[in-house]
Order: C-alpha cells, then structure tokens, then sequence
C-alpha cells in the first residue's frame, strides 16, 4: 500500500504548481485554469484522507467541490466572456478601470 | 506493480500541470489541463474512489474543459508575451511560493497520518456514495441545486446583450 504522505505531497505540489500559474500568468482563462488545478489537488487530499481514514464522508466532500467548481465555471467564463466584449483583452493588466 | 503505476500517474500529472502553467497558447494549456485530470482520475481510481473517479473524468474533463475549450474558441486570445520585466519579478515572487511549498511539505511529513492498520477499505463505489449523499448530506445535496440554479442563472443574465 502506498503512503499517504506520497499522496499528499504531489497533491501539496499541485496546488503550488497551480498558485505560481495565478500570480505569474497575466491571462485570464490561464489562471482560471490554475484554480481549477487548485481545486483538484485539494480534492486528491480529500481521496487521500477518505482512503486512509477508512472514511467515505471524503469522497462526498470532493464531490461537492466538483459541484462548487462547475457553477464557478459557468459564472466565471461568463465574465471573462464580457471583460473580452467591453475590454477587448483578455490580459488583467489591461482591466484596471477600477485602479485610481 | 501498485507503486509504478501510482509514480507513472503522478509524474503525468506533474509534468502536465507544470505544462498548464509554461505554455504560452492558452489552448494547449487547456489540452494539458485534461490531461493531468485525467491522471488525477487515475489517483482516485487506485484510492478506491472508482465513482469519483469516474465523475472526474465526466465532468472535469468533460463538462467544464470542454466549456473552456469553446470560450477560448470563441474569443481566440493570442499567444501571451512575456515581457522583458517578468524575469526579475519572477525571482521576487518565487521566493513565498518555495516558502509555502517547503511548509507544506514539512506539514504533510510531520503530522502525516500513520497509515491504518486494517487491510480493509472501504470502497466509494455509486451504491455506497449515493446513499450518504441522499441520506446524511441531503440538505448539502439540495443546496447545491440552488447554487447551480443560481449559477445558471447568473451565466445568462451576464452574457445577455442589452438592448
């Protein structure tokens, strides 16, 4: 059986990987792509946990996460979809109209 | 056997994710995104999560890429340029990230959870989840339909043209 710390870490790596690619890339359906890595590495812990407590209570959780990431999908393109009608740029660097 | 395909799985999803976050055409980004879900789902296969693995694949995968997939067709984003400043910014903000990842990592290793003695485990098969979702997590359950009713209708009232 392997350890769950070999889960937890390449889940602890993912989720860094995917919060690097939210700071550092400047476009937004690239970040909004890095949170969903976020959520994911989040849910293989849930797994990991699930599976290693013996547990199912987990898995339900991940799947609620899952649920939470699909409407934040949907309302999240929706807003990248306007920021590119009003905007014309996909770039967050550009979108300062809020910045004093 | 157990640990070459769990090693294999992981190191395609790191590679991918790392490919999500370097590659500069957000639609290859997106292609490399599916596929580090799809060793996610793998993961979660070999945790005895078959149902959630399957819902990965389905939705993950499927549902939410492909909604990405076609918003990036639609809007077409050209190739992001890095700027000649991004180097020395980079050396700045790496710094808290090695931080954070080093504390994760210390945390998973410390207070790592001594793996359960039994040989038995439990298997998160439709049957099994399905009867906690609609028996202990009935009100979370109905509340997620509101939130997806909302959601749905937040996407079209926003994508709406005015007139």
């Amino acid at each position: 059986m392997i350890p769950a710390t070999h889960y937890l870490t390449l889940a602890a790596i993912l989720f860094v990987i995917g919060t690097c690619g939210m700071i550092f890339r400047r476009n937004v359906i690239t970040m909004f792509m890095c949170v969903e890595l976020m959520l994911n590495a989040v849910n293989l812990t849930f797994m990991t946990f699930s599976y290693h407590l013996n547990q199912l209570d987990g898995q339900v959780f991940a799947l609620f996460v899952m649920t939470v990431a699909a409407a934040e999908a949907a309302v999240g393109l929706a807003l990248i979809v306007i920021l590119s009608r009003r905007a014309d740029t996909l770039d967050v660097d550009q979108a300062n109209t809020l910045k004093w | 056997m157990e640990y070459i395909v769990f090693y294999g799985l992981a190191a395609v999803a790191l590679c991918a994710a790392l490919a999500v976050i370097l590659v500069n055409r957000v639609m290859h980004s997106a292609l490399a995104l599916v596929i580090c879900f799809g060793a996610i789902a793998g993961l979660f296969f070999q945790l005895n999560a078959q149902f959630i693995a399957a819902v990965q694949v389905i939705i993950y995968a499927g549902a939410i890429m492909v909604l990405f997939l076609f918003v990036i067709m639609l809007l077409d984003p050209e190739a992001e340029k890095f700027s000649p400043a991004r180097p020395k910014k980079i050396v700045v903000v790496a710094l808290p990230f090695t931080v954070l990842l080093v504390f994760l990592l210390t945390q998973v290793t410390l207070h790592g959870l001594e793996d359960a003695e039994t040989s038995f485990h439990l298997v998160g098969d439709a049957q099994s989840i399905g009867r906690l979702l609609f028996h202990d997590y009935l009100l979370a359950f109905e509340i997620t339909s509101i939130l997806i009713l909302s959601a749905v209708l937040g996407a079209i009232v926003l994508t709406r043209r005015s007139e």
